[in-house]
């Protein structure tokens, strides 16, 4: 089926747009560039390709504007009338035409001057020639504007007719003004045509879609006819008419029983035998429109006779096909758009109508005898005289019932509605879950617990497998509890670790000590332990220490008192009288004779000690090498906490001073200063 | 709503937390926060990075293998809501986890006795042979228990001054 579609045709451009297309092309696309000094030749051929370029473009253009529009007789009749209607077909023949004449023209007038190019001598001369022919031409199409601006107009309005095929299933809706044509329309199909309360609303035809049967229908709807002489009619009455005339339809006639469209049912009734001639070969259908205001069985008698009337010429159109005279209800039908009343009934009326008439002449086409032959339905042959009868589940039987009993069903919109609308109420998804214990359904699960996912767990045998593990468990643990038994005797009591913590902190203890001594060693000077600067070798200590070992000091602090010898002579006095008669006493005695000889009394002051006695720095020859030799062995930490270098450096000058560098007064008072200083300072 | 595992750590990632990357290849990658999601970026191995349960397995550190994993597996075709089945389930697992966590403390607990054990017998080597730094041997000689002895100061001879100096 071809589908006459005129939106396809190119635009047509009026005459001045037309010149300047065409020009302005040729002035881009052929070489612009010519000087008089070139050979002949090539001026000739410059100018001769000028204008052969115009005329091809003049040509191909309005070759493309002739083909691109219909012809009125080679389309379908209902198209070629109804562009005849819209458009007057002579008018459009003739504009076509002379269209052709000017593509002729310009061919001639191309021709005519790329002969005398050929000649043309100079520059000039062929430059004039290509000037004139151009000329010419533009004034064939200058001549030809108005024709272009008509067919310009047409190609707009074409574009907009309605897609109508010709060929299939259609429906057509014609009568009076304003009897509800468009409403109808509107209510059975999706277009959206204007429905407005004065005459003449549509003003062309509209094309509809809708489904039958999973067929597609088209349907029409067409401009209000009045009634009148036919030559009176205007371009859209004209429209509906070339409709009603040219297409195979299924026809519905609609009557307006209230007459509230401002015409009575008898005018109505002249409109539809004046034009019943259109209605042959076709189902016709008549429809009573806006039974709300009015119904069927409430109109005067005049009016149902002429009603019956139009049905009986209905009728005679079925006939007409070979349908029953019985049927009588796909003749005349009743409606109301309004209220929705009795559309759908209309409409499958007329598409069975149509379907079946469609259907007759099918079958009795001559192809229709190739199908039946391809066709065969194969019947298997019964094996057995075993009845078969279809199975049809319980259920669809109860259905079935329940649908006969017209039980309406609860839906859950309507539980939705009654339980607060739309936002209020949330509908119970579970309802319909089918579980083995009804109480179940609204059962909520928890999704998660304990940080795993409660759906990784759920196994129909978990219990079985459970107490699998829980024994396997119980065999494990009591394997730990040997193991454990076993390792039991190996630790440490409270005592033991007692003393091993008492063990590591000694050790660590001394560790640290000889580190500090072994880092200090070099660096510092260290007073040897014998000087016991930091008093620590002490009796009290020596015996705190010996019973923390366990033993027994006193013995051992005894004997270290005795060999001791103590600075106060009052002391050792004391402690003679204080033990009175033992075996100390001798030693005493021998201990207070050192204290003595040792310590500086006056009355020794000035004599020299005896030989006996060693004092320190006696054998030096030089005083002032007495003198520092006394400091050293006097106060020994003195000239210890010098620094060596410093040592050195005064041993070099007392060296000096002795032989005769320095004086010795000098020196002596600076060393007696130095020591004198630094015992106060001690 | 599910619980996801951290593809670096392995933790578990609550829904509402994390990040999700999905690469080209549409294989999806969840971090359970910023720390694993950066590591990844830095394009570290999981399987090298100390804290992570991927390195604990693979090094022994962790429990690898065991019954208690097989209850948890994801399933793919659902099951009928079944309400008993439902509550032995969530009473199962409180004990299929205890019985995991007991199963991994205990091995981390094996794993860790060899050195225990070694350490004691250090512990009662090092005992035996530096007892003379705390107990004097011939105190031990009279007294074979372990019993420390106490700090006394036992003196023949009455002292009104403080301890004098052995040496000057």
């Amino acid at each position: 089926m071809v589908q006459y579609n005129f939106k396809k045709i190119t635009v047509v451009p009026n005459g001045k747009d037309f010149v300047d297309i065409i020009l302005s092309r040729t002035q881009r696309q052929t070489p612009t560039v010519v000087h008089k000094g070139y050979a002949i030749s090539r001026l000739r051929q410059f100018y001769m390709r000028k204008v052969k370029y115009t005329q091809q473009n003049f040509h191909e253009k309005l070759s493309t504007i002739i083909e691109e529009f219909p012809r009125l007789d080679d389309i379908h009749p209902f198209y070629g009338d109804l562009l005849h209607v819209l458009y007057n077909k002579d008018h459009y023949k003739l504009a076509l035409g002379q269209i052709n004449t000017a593509r002729n023209l310009i061919s001639k007038i191309a021709k005519d001057y790329v002969k005398l190019l050929k000649y043309g001598d100079s520059l000039y001369r062929c430059k004039s020639l290509k000037v004139a022919a151009l000329g010419r031409m533009c004034t064939v199409i200058k001549r030809i504007g108005p024709s272009l601006a008509y067919l310009e107009q047409i190609r707009q309005h074409m574009a907009r007719l309605p897609s109508i095929d010709p060929n299939t299933r259609t429906i057509l809706i014609c009568g009076y003004p304003n009897v509800g044509k468009s409403s109808f329309m509107n209510k059975i199909t999706r277009a959206d045509v204007d429905v407005q309360p004065y005459a003449f609303t549509t003003k062309s035809l509209f094309v509809g879609h809708t489904d039958y049967k999973y067929l597609r229908y088209q349907v029409i709807d067409t401009p209000g006819i009045l009634d009148r002489p036919f030559e009176d009619r205007n371009i859209i009455e004209m429209c509906s008419i070339t409709a009603l005339a040219h297409l195979r339809t299924a026809v519905l006639f609609f009557l307006d029983i209230s007459g509230s469209c401002g015409y009575s049912i008898a005018q109505q009734a002249a409109l539809f035998h004046s034009i019943k001639s259109l209605f042959m070969n076709k189902p016709l259908i008549i429809v009573c429109n806006k039974t709300d205001l009015q119904p069927l069985d409430g109109i005067s008698e005049e009016d149902r006779k002429l009603v019956i009337e139009m049905k009986t010429e209905a009728m005679k159109t079925v006939i007409g096909q070979g349908g029953e005279p019985e049927n009588e209800e796909g003749v005349l039908l009743t409606m109301s758009t309004l209220t929705e009343d009795g559309v759908i009934a209309v409409k499958n009326a007329a598409c069975e109508r149509l379907l079946n008439q469609r259907v007759e002449l099918k079958m009795k086409s001559k192809k229709m005898n190739d199908f039946r032959n391809r066709i065969h339905v194969a019947l298997p042959k019964p094996r057995d005289q075993k009845e078969r009868p279809p199975c049809i589940p319980q259920a669809v039987l109860e259905a079935k019932a329940k649908q006969a009993e017209e039980e309406k069903r609860k839906t859950e919109k309507d539980l939705e509605e009654e339980n607060g609308g739309a936002g209020v109420y949330s509908a119970s998804l579970k309802k319909n879950y089918m579980l083995a214990s009804d109480e179940w359904k609204e059962d909520v699960l928890p999704e998660i617990l304990d940080g795993h996912n409660v759906y990784d767990f759920i196994d129909p045998d978990i219990l079985l497998r459970l107490e699998e593990l829980e024994r396997e468990e119980g065999l494990r643990q009591a394997e730990e509890e040997a193991d454990d038994f076993e390792m039991d005797g190996e630790e440490l009591s409270p005592e033991e670790q007692e003393a091993l913590a008492e063990i590591r902190k000694k050790k660590n203890l001394l560790i640290q000590q000889h580190r500090m001594k072994k880092s200090t060693a070099e660096s510092r000077p260290v007073v040897p332990r014998k000087f016991d600067t930091d008093r620590k070798f002490t009796t009290g200590r020596m015996g705190r220490q010996l019973s923390s070992l366990g033993l027994d000091p006193s013995l051992a602090i005894n004997r270290a008192r005795s060999k001791s010898r103590g600075r106060k002579r009052e002391r050792s006095v004391e402690r003679g009288e204080a033990d009175g008669g033992d075996a100390m006493d001798i030693d005493g005695n021998q201990a207070s004779k050192k204290l003595r000889l040792r310590s500086m009394s006056r009355s020794r002051s000035r004599s020299r000690p005896p030989i006996t006695e060693v004092v320190p720095g006696e054998g030096l020859k030089d005083s002032a090498q007495k003198s520092y030799s006394y400091i050293e062995t006097k106060a020994p930490v003195l000239w210890e906490t010098f620094h060596w270098k410093d040592r050195q450096a005064l041993r070099h000058e007392i060296k000096l001073c002795s032989e005769g560098e320095r004086s010795f007064t000098f020196c002596a008072l600076r060393n007696l200063l130095f020591s004198v200083c630094f015992f106060f300072w001690l | 709503m599910r619980i996801e595992k951290c593809w670096f750590c392995s933790s578990t990632v609550y829904p509402g937390h994390g990040i999700q990357f999905v690469r080209n290849d549409a294989k999806i990658f969840r971090f359970c926060r910023s720390k694993c999601h950066k590591n990844f970026k830095m394009k570290r191995n999981p399987r090298k990075v100390k804290w992570t349960k991927a390195y604990r397995r693979l090094h022994g550190k962790d429990m690898t293998q065991d019954s208690t994993f097989e209850f948890e597996r994801k399933r793919n075709r659902p099951e009928r809501y079944d309400r008993n089945l439902a509550e032995n389930t969530l009473k199962a697992i409180k004990k299929i986890d205890k019985i995991r966590s007991d199963r991994a403390s205990d091995h981390i607990k094996n794993r860790l006795k060899t050195g225990k054990v070694q350490r004691q017998k250090e512990a009662r080597k090092q005992l035996e042979q530096g007892i003379h730094l705390v107990k004097a041997p011939l105190a031990l000689a009279q007294d074979s228990s372990l019993h420390l002895p106490k700090i006394k100061v036992n003196v023949s001879q009455a002292q009104t001054e403080g301890n004098q100096p052995m040496e000057e």
